[in-house]
């Protein structure tokens, strides 16, 4: 009952969010995070629940979009015609097929050897993309019109906005579809091999046709965010099979947190989000999301839902707000280390006399503002590592089970 | 066309031994700790960008031993303080980890020393022909790159089977608790070795930025090649690594200098095609066209009917 709640509230926020964010911008952006979180949603399926790390999983994204984009072309041309609602299934089947087709010789084994081929194959995929110009329309790319088809209902898809419902509809079903999957014994079953494939095996499992399961569900599930891209850029090109997008969906994925199957899509909205809004401030952008990534990878393994689902056991015992101080103690310190950071970051980058940081200006070749960025940052990294102690106490007390008084 | 063969084999040992100087720290860093090290070729990267700016001040020779050092003395602080940091949470975390390092370091170049190609030229002493052949000339820079690749491997042959020291690192790779209980301090030899690696790795970009230009790029271009070629050679094998190197460095060099293709084939075999069919694309390839994804497809198939490599004993 609970769960059939999360889903109807799930369904209602996603319908009610274009009237919150109207712009065009921040329907532009939501676009992208529907896409991107059931691409992530659809690589957990093969790193979180299958336990194989693949390199390459943008090649059934990048195909499924390809061929998404040849039916629009299709469609314009008259070959046939079918509404454009239906443009992401294309891109899922035919994202299932080369899964089919690849998985059938690379899931013999996960661990390195799985990694390798699929980054092999990610290579490979994108190397020949660039030679097979009449599929993948060389370094120009493929681009179509998604306003041909048939109307549906009387939308014709010529706005973003009516974008933003066919992809969250088709994001919401993907979402329902593959959190069904995890529930089936195919699902299930994945989970045991990822554990422990010889013991699986005795059961009488085949762990490779296990593993392909996930694979070509993996694979179809790409296949949709690609068509859905698709339908939204109505552009394809090399970039989005490429190694680059595989590892921006392993990024999504890992920072979200893989152990949870909510989080590949708090890691798909979260960077989409950090991705625009930080692009539009700096270019710098991709170097503060690696270092984000490697300190995530460092510091959270089990990534931002992880973080988040380690205070089940403190909010259990009732003792959530032991850790309100000591958070906010070490929180303070800890941003404005990382914004003074920052600060000399861009000073050091700008190439004006004048540099401009929350409000606070700065003369970026002289002294006197290095000196004062290099102050406060010290300050700060003391002030953190002082809070540090009380902080690791207070999470030792809010976690300790009492024993002793309770009848 | 015998002109051609021998300097396609001439370049092709270049690009080979230059390869096998990556893929040797690689695949020594692979059999230690167990994870490909997926920023080896960013520090490929970094020796070349830090001989490029020291050698504007110091000249290219000092920057031949100083880039190295540096870049190693990096890897070694990095293995420290972060690898071995996130070794507790597994294999996938240690080669996420990597992964993500990889994309700092390209990040991070570009932060500090711009996207734009830097002029790293090779030093005015080695500037001449060394000989001419059939009109064409063979530069002596090309012809130091074989000699400072082949002398680091006799090197590296040496210490790993002939000191001390070399038979406590193999010691330490297949058994590293007993090495620990005769009291060697194993994590410092590991934190050596990922120190020496990374450093040939900072050396051979140290000798090829100035062939294979020095752009931000650089590592993403050798990167996924060096992969290729520790997994074709068996992973944990320096015998398969260096035969690999060789290997895929003289496939694409031969492949390129050739003019082969599909059609000469299918003229071969007598069938004809049209121009407008759905797959002249695949028809009309050429050997050079392919040459960049001919290592891609050798490792497909190596992995696909011998996972362990070539030499390569342990399969994950």
């Amino acid at each position: 009952m609970f769960k059939f709640a999360i889903w109807i509230i799930f369904a209602i926020v996603i319908v009610l969010l274009p009237q919150f964010f109207s712009s065009l911008l921040s329907v532009s952006i939501l676009n992208q995070m529907a896409i991107a979180i059931v691409f992530a949603l659809s690589y957990n399926m093969l790193l979180g629940q299958g336990g194989m790390l693949s390199f390459g999983h943008a090649v059934y994204f990048g195909l499924g979009g390809f061929m998404a984009v040849h039916a629009l072309l299709g469609i314009e041309d008259g070959n046939y015609s079918f509404s454009v609602t239906l443009i992401p299934l294309v891109g899922g089947l035919f994202g299932l097929l080369a899964a089919l087709f690849i998985g059938s010789f690379s899931t013999h084994k996960a661990g390195t050897v799985f990694a390798m081929i699929s980054l092999g194959v990610g290579e490979l995929i994108a190397a020949s993309s660039l030679i097979l110009v009449s599929f993948f329309g060389g370094e120009a790319g493929v681009s179509g019109d998604r306003t041909y088809g048939p109307t549906f209902f009387g939308y014709d898809f010529a706005q973003d906005l009516q974008v933003y419902y066919l992809a969250a509809a088709w994001m919401f079903i993907a979402t329902l579809a593959m959190y069904l999957f995890t529930q089936t014994p195919a699902g299930r079953m994945a989970n045991a091999v990822r554990d422990n494939p010889e013991r699986a095996e005795f059961i009488g499992y085949s762990a490779r046709r296990v593993r392909l399961i996930s694979f070509v569900m993996a694979g179809f599930f790409a296949g949709i965010a690609g068509g859905l891209f698709a339908v939204n850029y109505e552009i394809l090109t090399e970039q989005n099979l490429n190694a680059v997008t595989s590892g921006n969906v392993l990024l999504m994925a890992y920072i979200g947190g893989l152990g949870f199957f909510i989080g590949p899509m708090v890691g798909a909205v979260v960077l989409t989000l950090v991705n625009s809004v930080l692009s539009h401030y700096t270019t710098l952008w991709m170097l503060y999301l690696g270092i984000m990534f490697v300190l995530t990878v460092m510091f959270l393994p089990s990534g931002l839902t992880g973080f988040l689902m380690m205070h089940r056991t403190p909010w259990h015992l009732g003792k959530i707000r032991l850790l309100i101080k000591p958070y906010i103690v070490t929180a303070i310190p800890g941003a404005v280390f990382a914004l003074s950071l920052v600060a000399m970051v861009e000073m050091a980058h700008t190439s004006e006399a004048e540099f401009v940081f929350l409000g606070a200006s700065f003369n970026s070749s002289g002294p006197m503002s290095w000196g004062v960025l290099v102050a406060i940052a010290l300050a700060s990294f003391i002030a953190l590592r002082r809070s540090l102690p009380q902080l690791r106490e207070a999470w030792a007390q809010a976690n300790a089970i009492e024993t002793g008084d309770q009848p | 066309m015998f002109e051609v063969m021998i300097f396609a084999t001439l370049n092709g040992l270049v690009t080979g031994l230059l390869l096998f100087m990556l893929a040797s720290g690689l695949t020594l860093i692979f059999s230690m700790m167990g994870v490909l090290n997926f920023a080896h070729a960013s520090f490929y990267m970094l020796g070349a960008y830090f001989a490029y700016s020291i050698s504007l001040y110091l000249g290219f020779w000092p920057a031949l031993i100083v880039a190295p050092v540096l870049v190693g003395v990096l890897g070694g602080l990095i293995e420290r303080y972060g690898l071995r940091r996130v070794h507790k949470s597994g294999h996938v975390a240690e080669l996420i980890f990597t992964f993500g390092l990889a994309f700092l370091i390209e990040e991070a170049v570009q932060f500090f020393w711009g996207r734009a190609t830097k002029d790293y030229r090779s030093p005015d002493i080695l500037d001449f022909p060394l000989f001419t052949l059939f009109g064409q000339n063979f530069p002596a820079y090309k012809a130091f790159m074989i000699f400072i690749s082949i002398a680091i491997f006799i090197a590296l042959y040496f210490v790993l089977t002939r000191t001390r020291i070399g038979i406590i690192i193999q010691a330490a790779i297949t058994h590293p608790h007993t090495v620990a209980n005769l009291g060697h301090n194993v994590p410092l030899i590991f934190m050596a070795v990922f120190g020496v690696g990374t450093g040939l790795a900072g050396l051979a970009g140290v000798i090829a930025g100035p062939v294979l230009t020095t752009f931000p790029g650089m590592a993403m271009v050798l990167g996924s090649i060096v992969f290729v070629i520790v997994v074709i050679g068996g992973l944990g094998s320096l015998a398969g690594a260096l035969v690999a190197s060789l290997l895929i460095g003289l496939l694409q060099s031969y492949a390129i200098a050739s003019d082969l293709g599909m059609p000469d084939l299918l003229n071969w075999l007598g069938v004809s095609f049209e121009r407008d069919h759905p797959l002249n694309d695949i028809w009309r390839l050429t050997l050079p066209q392919i040459a960049p994804i001919l290592p891609y497809l050798l490792l497909v198939l190596v992995l696909i009917f011998r996972p362990s490599g070539l030499f390569g004993k342990r399969e994950s």
